[in-house]
């Protein structure tokens, strides 16, 4: 008999999951919203895509080859993932020279010199995007029209979105419902048909994504139902109580970020809470803070900011909001 | 909607190979090796010397306390030596090396297959009984059976759970005793049932074993107070707090034990060997267990005698599998890896998994990427990302008041974690030093 045997504490057998197959997985979720995108925006949409991926894992690679000096870690798939949800936040005729540099800070500030994957307080992805938003403000809010799949990229037909469109009028003074007649439809919306960022538009395609990573347990329903039920309750508590000066919850969920940030941005591990109940006060702060700015801030859309906020509040989250221990007694 | 426990849990291919196979009886072994410590607590003290002859059933070792049991002759022949050999967890331990020499029993042992369903015995004869038997709780843990019994005064036992899930993937002994010796379990239950002076039992099962789920309801149907409740098949439903929370919708307080919920739970193969002990007057020196593994040429359960090598049970299954990495003794999440297989099976050995080394490889550690897959699979509510860190930290305050004793060891952290971290390892090695701590302070 084989005597030399193997002795290690239990247990014994893995599940067989990877860091790996979570981070593809939520890749595999994101395609059909960037297929959707390409089929909105087309030559633009693809070159965004190609470009932003294509500097993450550049960045990655080089930063902490050569600046770090430790083993590359970009098959781990979530430079990939950065790459693509960069992208989902810019406009498909955003010059190539921006999306490089909202990469560089993304991986560079957004995630490495936090030590890079598991350190970072901040999703490195919303750090690229707000910081463009910022220093490249025109650039970033100049959408090209959703016309189906075009070949012209930086020259495309440009238009407001939707939360432009209210932000701005209702500041001039217009009627909530002159301004609702303007928008496409709530089907229109839903199905990507209108102005916007490359993944933020196509809110059925993200859902889609939603319900993939929920069936195969790479996220739980934890953070996307709460930032979205605290959303259709915040903003249709407004709606009620003034419904010619705040638009309802309809138009909250299918415009802008929204669902792009509640499925794919607030869901990202490193960045979101441990415990359940840490996730549901995360979301439900994000959901509070993301109509709050877009109501009553200078920027007619808040995902983003308000994503980032209570991404700093994560730790102490950690911190102080314990799971629910057996045998606890219930108050 | 099947009932289970409150929180966590996860479900590993379940890999039941030896499910249909009946229960076989293992050959008497040459040499029978029997520790003296084959039970949670104070070991037993021998009291055979070299040359002894002894039957089978005959006491060889004696209980030396409270939490304690005494060990029984499983062979008959002579006392070869006394001595301290090396045993399944790999330190030298006393045991009694017994030259086997024919299958003597002692008289009083009905060996008839007949069953007794009348029980003649009172409560307190009844623990003493199960006591002088040398019962322990059959499921792994080895925690002496009589402790239990004895409810401490002013608490009350309400209900009997027999934990009849056998959770851990691959074994199925549990299960296959409850197809072929069903009446008996139910007896034994009964028995318990007076020793603690309860009117209800429930027998928790999991639904992958829908044919003991109906054979055991059919048969209990004859019996009054005994109930079987089909379970959702979870890890790690057969651990105690768990099991008390799927049947009953009660959580044990931490720190707490089951009695302080009314509940006492056993083992099916405990019920069983309590029927034995009871109504046969045969002590616990054979048991059953299940040898598995992908590559064995024959899944399949067997009764053995304690002191039977682990090799002999090997080489009735079709012999160990070239590819055999390692050897569990027990179930893929809890059991413990053997040396070797020349230590004996003992009244804990509930099962041996022979795991290739693709199936049980560990990964390279990375980096956590805080997914919380570990917290929201851990049944007692903990947080073992937290706990891995600490321990590293050597933060033991922390540790104590981040519940680390709370923590079962059921390894469902580990086993899920995408970043292949080993959070079970510091888990232990926390506990074991804030347990310490505690002990010091008292």
């Amino acid at each position: 008999m084989n005597t030399k045997v193997l002795v290690a504490p239990s247990p014994h057998i893995h599940s067989g999951d990877s860091i790996q197959k979570n981070m593809y997985g939520v890749v595999f979720a994101m395609l059909p919203a960037l297929l959707l995108s390409f089929y909105y925006f087309g030559l633009g949409s693809i070159i965004v895509t190609l470009t932003a991926v294509a500097s993450c894992y550049f960045f990655e690679f080089l930063i902490q080859k050569y600046l770090l000096k430790v083993e590359p870690t970009i098959k781990d798939g979530s430079a990939l993932i950065t790459g693509i949800l960069l992208a989902f936040n810019m406009p498909a005729n955003l010059p190539i020279w921006i999306i490089i540099i909202g990469a560089l800070v993304a991986i560079g500030i957004g995630k490495l010199t936090f030590g890079g994957l598991g350190n970072n307080v901040f999703n490195p992805a919303l750090v690229g995007r707000v910081f463009l938003l910022i220093s490249f403000p025109v650039q970033m809010t100049s959408w090209p029209k959703a016309l189906g799949f075009q070949t012209s990229y930086l020259d495309a037909e440009t238009g407001a979105t939707p939360l432009a469109i209210i932000k701005e009028g209702l500041n001039k003074g217009d009627s909530l419902t002159d301004l609702m007649a303007q928008l496409p439809s709530n089907m229109d919306m839903f199905l990507g048909n209108m102005g916007g960022s490359l993944g933020e538009v196509a809110g059925a395609a993200l859902v889609l994504g939603l319900l993939y990573m929920l069936v195969k347990k790479i996220i739980t329903w934890h953070i996307p139902v709460s930032i979205i039920g605290t959303v259709v309750v915040f903003s249709g508590i407004l709606n009620m109580a003034s419904p010619e000066a705040y638009a309802g919850p309809a138009f909250h969920i299918l415009t802008g970020g929204l669902l792009l940030g509640a499925i794919f941005m607030a869901t990202d591990y490193v960045t979101s809470p441990m415990s359940n109940k840490g996730m549901l006060i995360y979301g439900i702060g994000i959901g509070i803070l993301s109509v709050v700015i877009r109501v009553f801030g200078a920027y007619p859309e808040g995902v983003s900011f308000a994503i980032l906020i209570m991404n700093a509040f994560v730790p102490l989250i950690n911190v102080y909001v314990k799971p629910k221990r057996f045998g606890e007694k219930r108050k | 909607m099947l009932k289970t426990f409150s929180i966590g849990g996860i479900h590993p291919e379940e890999n039941k190979l030896s499910a249909q196979s009946a229960i076989q009886e293992l050959p008497i072994p040459k040499i029978a090796t029997i520790p003296i410590a084959q039970h949670i607590g104070a070991p037993a003290k021998a009291i055979v010397k070299k040359g002894d002859e002894v039957k089978v059933g005959q006491v060889i070792a004696q209980s030396s306390g409270f939490v304690s049991a005494n060990i029984h002759s499983s062979v008959s022949g002579t006392v070869f030596k006394v001595d301290d050999v090396m045993d399944a967890t790999g330190f030298r331990r006393t045991s009694i090396i017994i030259k086997v020499d024919g299958d003597e029993w002692l008289e009083h042992i009905d060996r008839s297959e007949d069953l007794v369903t009348e029980i003649t015995q009172t409560k307190e004869e009844i623990i003493k009984r199960v006591g002088d038997a040398g019962i322990v709780g059959l499921g792994g843990a080895t925690f002496p059976a009589h402790v239990k019994l004895s409810v401490p005064p002013g608490k009350t036992a309400e209900v009997l759970v027999i934990n009849a899930v056998e959770c851990e993937p691959y074994l199925t002994s549990d299960h296959r005793v409850m197809l072929e010796k069903a009446d008996e379990i139910m007896v034994g239950i009964e028995i318990l049932m007076k020793a603690l002076e309860v009117k209800k039992a429930i027998i928790g099962i999991e639904n992958n074993k829908p044919d003991a789920i109906a054979h055991m309801t059919q048969v209990a149907t004859k019996y009054s107070g005994i109930e079987v409740c089909p379970l959702k098949t979870q890890y790690p439903q057969g651990g105690e707090k768990q099991l008390i929370s799927a049947t009953m919708k009660r959580e044990v307080p931490s720190g707490a034990l089951p009695i302080e919920v009314g509940a006492v739970v056993q083992n099916v193969g405990t019920a069983f060997a309590v029927y034995e002990a009871i109504q046969k007057n045969k002590p616990l020196f054979e048991r059953v267990a299940t040898i598995t593994g992908k590559s064995l040429k024959n899944p399949s359960n067997w009764k053995f005698r304690v002191g039977t090598p682990v090799s002999d049970i090997i080489e009735a299954a079709g012999g160990l599998p070239e590819d055999t990495a390692k050897i569990v003794g027990g179930g893929p999440m809890m059991g413990k890896a053997l040396v070797s297989v020349d230590v004996p099976l003992t009244k804990g050995s509930s099962g041996l998994l022979l795991l290739a080394e693709e199936e049980t490889a560990r990964k390279a550690t990375k980096a956590c990427i805080r997914c919380g897959k570990c917290v929201s699979v851990c049944p007692m509510g903990l947080e073992p990302y937290l706990l891995m860190v600490l321990a590293d930290k050597k933060e033991y305050e922390r540790l104590e008041n981040d519940a680390v004793m709370d923590c079962i060891e059921c390894g469902s952290c580990s086993f899920t974690c995408p970043a292949t971290r080993p959070l079970l390892d510091y888990i232990r090695l926390g506990k074991g030093k804030v347990g310490q701590i505690m002990r010091a302070r008292k």
